[in-house]
């Protein structure tokens, strides 16, 4: 490498909240700092930087993932849904609206990953991903049932430090609850 | 974190070649441990070249009646699908007790594993590591190792592998596929990790340069009966203090088949093999599960603050061999 001109940025296409955004990123940006600094949306949070928080939970092409650990680059060309697209046309959507209801925050940080994490753990749950709580993985059982249990294990990857578990258990059972009927 | 070129390959001949290309080219899959690696500047690769568009994201049922899961085939993707939830339900069990639902949806096949320990010496750069700077000394030994192995360490290194998913591989004979530039080969799980002695920087028998392309799982009618239970601090997202993946087939009261392995308590998963041999034509009793679980942990060697863990391990086993008994009668 020593002589030679290497390129350490590349220019780059994302599809955030549906709008095409094209932007020349350092090869050590993150999907997190592209969305934040870049992007200027800053809605998705940094907590701990490590991957070990949730809290810049964001989805890539319908998938939550935590947004500090991938590389702006390595999104490149894919969709990305960060809290300000979650919900539809200025409504709510319906996990938004039962944090609300269901008090499911206290300081608010944590919340934009939390939801997010959320949208993705019912449409996971909905098309019969397993986790951990789920007692038989073998096909063809019975659904599980999004209970607080299976929510507590598929939410264990959004930390919240005011402790609001409770609430937000509450809340994304109502929002479940919603959504089936 | 130090500046990099960065390139997708579309090919595994094109990925091969682009990380044979340059000096401290890696390659990168999920990105979920060495991005973090790079923050923490244990890992400063040249140039990463970017797996996720392979065609290497397919799990398919062989000849045989097992399975070739791709090299980038997600976490998610594998603890899914359902034919391993059939053949192989400790298999997503294991993976389901790792991580978090994000990073499953991130991390790889591949990549997990060749993740690195998590042991916090390996991972501050401020501290001695014989694993990230050979020779520098084991802080870990006189210092903080209560989750440290008790099986298989050496006097250079007592840091574990944090994988899930490679101790269920490993009770099911796994079989690696790599590809370097000189061609395809195999290496079974079993010889995939080397042994520690006093060269623990060098973790597996790849070569620099190479590939892992697919991970193969032979077919095991035991598979089917299998299960996987974690221990770990809190009640979830967090590595094990000590895991167990276990098969099991009981007829007529006696052990038929057995696979048995133990995570968080080596380098590698460990493969109980002398328990399995134990157990082969034993009855299918407490007192037995009790014997052959000794007879594999006699080599344990604890340190002041993990010896916990060969009673944890004891225990676990144990408990998970009487519930698998219990559910094939």
């Amino acid at each position: 490498m020593v002589g030679t001109t290497v390129a350490t940025t590349t220019t780059i296409v994302l599809r955030v909240n549906g709008d095409e955004q094209k932007l020349t990123v350092d090869n050590r940006t993150t999907l997190l700092d592209a969305v934040r600094e870049s992007l200027g949306l800053t809605g998705t949070k940094k907590g701990c930087d490590m991957g070990q928080c949730g809290a810049c939970t964001v989805l890539l092409d319908r998938r939550r993932v935590v947004s500090c650990l991938r590389l702006a680059v390595a999104a490149d060309g894919k969709d990305v849904t960060t809290i300000e697209g979650i919900a539809d046309e200025g409504r709510l959507h319906p996990v938004q609206q039962a944090f609300i209801d269901s008090d499911g925050f206290q300081c608010g940080y944590c919340t934009p990953g939390q939801i997010c994490s959320a949208v993705a753990v019912l449409s996971e749950h909905a098309v019969g991903w397993p986790s951990a709580a789920t007692a038989d993985v073998r096909p063809g059982q019975a659904p599980t049932p999004l209970d607080a249990t299976e929510i507590r294990e598929r939410m264990s990857g959004n930390l919240c430090r005011c402790g609001a578990y409770v609430s937000i258990v509450e809340a994304i059972g109502r929002a479940a609850a919603e959504l089936a009927s | 974190m130090k500046e990099f070129a960065y390139l997708r390959a579309a090919t595994v001949q094109d990925a091969v070649a682009a990380v044979n290309d340059v000096p401290g080219a890696r390659y990168l899959a999920g990105g979920t441990n060495l991005v973090d690696l790079m923050k923490a500047g244990v890992e400063q690769p040249t140039r990463l070249v970017d797996l996720q568009d392979l065609p290497l994201n397919r799990i398919e049922v062989t000849d045989d009646g097992g399975l070739r899961i791709g090299a980038v085939v997600s976490n998610s993707e594998l603890a899914a699908h359902p034919e391993v939830r059939r053949r192989y339900p400790a298999l997503s069990k294991a993976v389901l007790a790792g991580a978090s639902g994000q990073l499953r949806n991130m991390a790889t096949v591949g990549g997990n594993l060749l993740q690195r320990t998590r042991c916090g010496y390996f991972v501050d750069t401020t501290k001695p590591c014989n694993k990230r700077e050979p020779g520098s000394g084991c802080p870990a030994i006189p210092g903080e190792h209560h989750n440290m192995a008790i099986l298989g360490a050496s006097n250079s290194c007592v840091a574990t592998n944090p994988s899930d998913m490679a101790v269920a591989l490993a009770a099911f004979d796994a079989v690696v596929t790599v590809e370097t530039v000189d061609g395809t080969s195999t290496v079974p799980l079993s010889h995939f990790y080397l042994p520690v002695e006093d060269t623990p920087e060098r973790e597996t028998a790849l070569s620099p340069g190479a590939l892992i392309t697919a991970v193969t799982v032979p077919a095991a009618p035991v598979a089917s009966h299998s299960t996987y239970r974690k221990v770990r601090e809190r009640a979830s997202y967090a590595f094990a203090n000590g895991s167990v993946a276990a098969a099991l087939e009981v007829r007529d009261g006696r052990v038929h088949d057995v696979r048995l392995a133990f995570g968080a308590v080596a380098s590698r998963p460990w493969r109980a093999s002398r328990a399995e041999e134990v157990l082969r034509g034993a009855p299918a009793t407490a007192l037995a599960f009790d014997v052959a679980i000794d007879a594999e942990l006699l080599d344990a060697t604890a340190l002041p603050h993990n010896a916990y863990k060969v009673v944890l391990m004891r225990n676990l086993a144990v408990a998970v061999l009487l519930e698998l008994a219990e559910s094939s009668r």
